[in-house]
């Protein structure tokens, strides 16, 4: 797509040597059923990352991932001397809708990630990975998959938020849009690796069947998100 | 781009001046009319080809426009909008304000087919593109570009692009019978009404009878992913 061309260029002039930034980072979920958790945008040093995709989750962006607690990355990212701006939505970010966060980047955070939970999923997630941030000023823009943690069976019924325990977390914005019932998708995970997510099954049935998502409402096909970055002269 | 061009074309007119003015013998001093630029006619030929399984395209609007969207996600799609995303009809939208010209291709575009619509302008102060085109096995999901910026492309210049499908927001993606003008169902089109959250977002694409709902006319050929579609745009003038 024409944007990662754009980003891949802009990646490429932006020279090795250091340098310390203001930012602006606009995000928007694209999609028309799933919120977002708080999100986490952290610009941190070259050579860390918050995850790698075919790789286990660290336990920190499991937490994130299954219960949407950004409270362990962001102290990873915190012991790294990253800087960091968390839940700048004040809360989910619903449908369609839009926050922005103002991030001023010490010398050596030349990698920008951002990451937040997708609701209702069991372990998916939305992630920009370590994008190099450009020392040139201008405004630039990247669309964003979902991740599956691979750390939970995608069973998209009710359930828990805590880490390794079974189910989605249904927080109050959402308890009448997620339904009741279900008797469990699966109980098997396939892949334990963090990879694409393959996007919520769902059924048509709110209070029964085996899903307590809805099909025609929380599915969703990649972007989910938008990410506009300003980089200030 | 743009300014090196008028500036050279400006030059040639201003020689084409002074060479009759050598030749004119008249004694009275004559400011000359100011020069007039020659129009400078942009034509640009865009191309789309349907990579979806079973989901014709209505045919496609393509429009040069001023600088303007047409849409964006989290905002109501305009009526002319879901005329188009919900009956395919892109007579509204073709017309709407901002339009420099249109035209669109014709025929609906099928599966694996391509289209190419060329569509020219004069004397634009700047140019942007807007495609837009129905998915018509869907409830209202379409695809396109809009706002896209052509003013740096020159003249034998080409740009590709793979582009995403929306969802208009204005039509519940029931799939049921009834609701779906394209040849899986040939319902209505435009229907009343807009949806509770009335606004754009990227399409989440369709269920299917196969895949779980069991009320849908839709089978899993008529399902979808991104891109959906290539867009490839030469300024061929």
């Amino acid at each position: 797509m024409k944007h990662y061309a754009y980003l891949l260029g802009a990646a490429t002039l932006a020279a090795s040597h250091l340098h310390a930034a203001e930012l602006t980072v606009e995000v928007q979920n694209l999609t028309g059923g799933i919120h977002f958790t708080p999100l986490l945008i952290t610009a941190h040093p070259d050579g860390s990352q918050l995850f790698e995709v075919g790789e286990m989750a660290s336990a920190e962006l499991q937490s994130m991932a299954e219960g949407g607690d950004i409270a362990p990355l962001a102290a990873l990212a915190d012991s790294l001397n990253a800087d960091s701006v968390t839940n700048p939505a004040g809360g989910l970010l619903g449908p369609t809708a839009t926050t922005s966060a103002m991030l001023s980047t010490a010398d050596d955070n030349v990698r920008l990630s951002l990451v937040a939970m997708l609701l209702p999923t069991n372990d998916g997630f939305v992630a920009l990975n370590g994008w190099k941030i450009p020392s040139e000023p201008g405004i630039y823009t990247a669309y964003l998959n979902a991740y599956d943690a691979g750390t939970e069976a995608n069973d998209e019924i009710r359930g828990s938020g805590m880490p390794g325990q079974a189910g989605m977390p249904v927080p109050p914005p959402l308890e009448d849009l997620v339904g009741t019932g279900g008797s469990g998708v699966t109980a098997t995970t396939t892949n334990a690796m963090i990879h694409i997510h393959p996007g919520n099954l769902g059924d048509a049935m709110p209070d029964g069947g085996n899903s307590d998502i809805s099909n025609t409402v929380q599915r969703w096909l990649n972007p989910v998100a938008k990410v506009t970055v300003t980089v200030a002269e | 781009m743009k300014t090196t061009l008028r500036f050279t074309l400006l030059s040639v007119t201003s020689v084409l001046i002074l060479a009759g003015c050598g030749s004119d013998d008249d004694d009275e001093v004559m400011m000359p009319d100011p020069p007039v630029p020659e129009p400078v006619v942009m034509t640009y030929e865009v191309t789309i080809t349907n990579l979806t399984a079973a989901q014709p395209l209505s045919p496609v609007a393509v429009m040069l426009t001023a600088e303007q969207q047409y849409w964006q996600v989290g905002m109501p799609a305009s009526d002319a909008l879901a005329l188009l995303a919900e009956g395919g009809d892109n007579s509204e939208l073709v017309n709407a304000g901002g339009v420099l010209a249109a035209s669109d291709s014709g025929m609906p575009v099928g599966p694996g087919d391509s289209a190419s619509v060329t569509v020219s302008v004069d004397d634009a102060e700047g140019v942007w593109l807007t495609v837009a085109t129905m998915l018509v096995n869907t409830n209202d999901g379409f695809t396109g570009i809009t706002g896209y910026d052509l003013n740096t492309l020159t003249i034998g210049d080409s740009v590709s692009m793979s582009v995403m499908v929306y969802d208009a927001g204005t039509e519940a993606n029931t799939e049921a019978a009834g609701t779906i003008p394209g040849p899986a169902d040939g319902g209505e089109g435009v229907s009343a009404g807009r949806e509770e959250a009335d606004s754009v977002f990227v399409h989440g694409g369709v269920v299917s009878q196969e895949d779980g709902l069991a009320s849908s006319v839709l089978d899993q050929s008529h399902r979808f992913d991104n891109p959906a579609v290539k867009l490839s745009v030469t300024r061929v003038e």
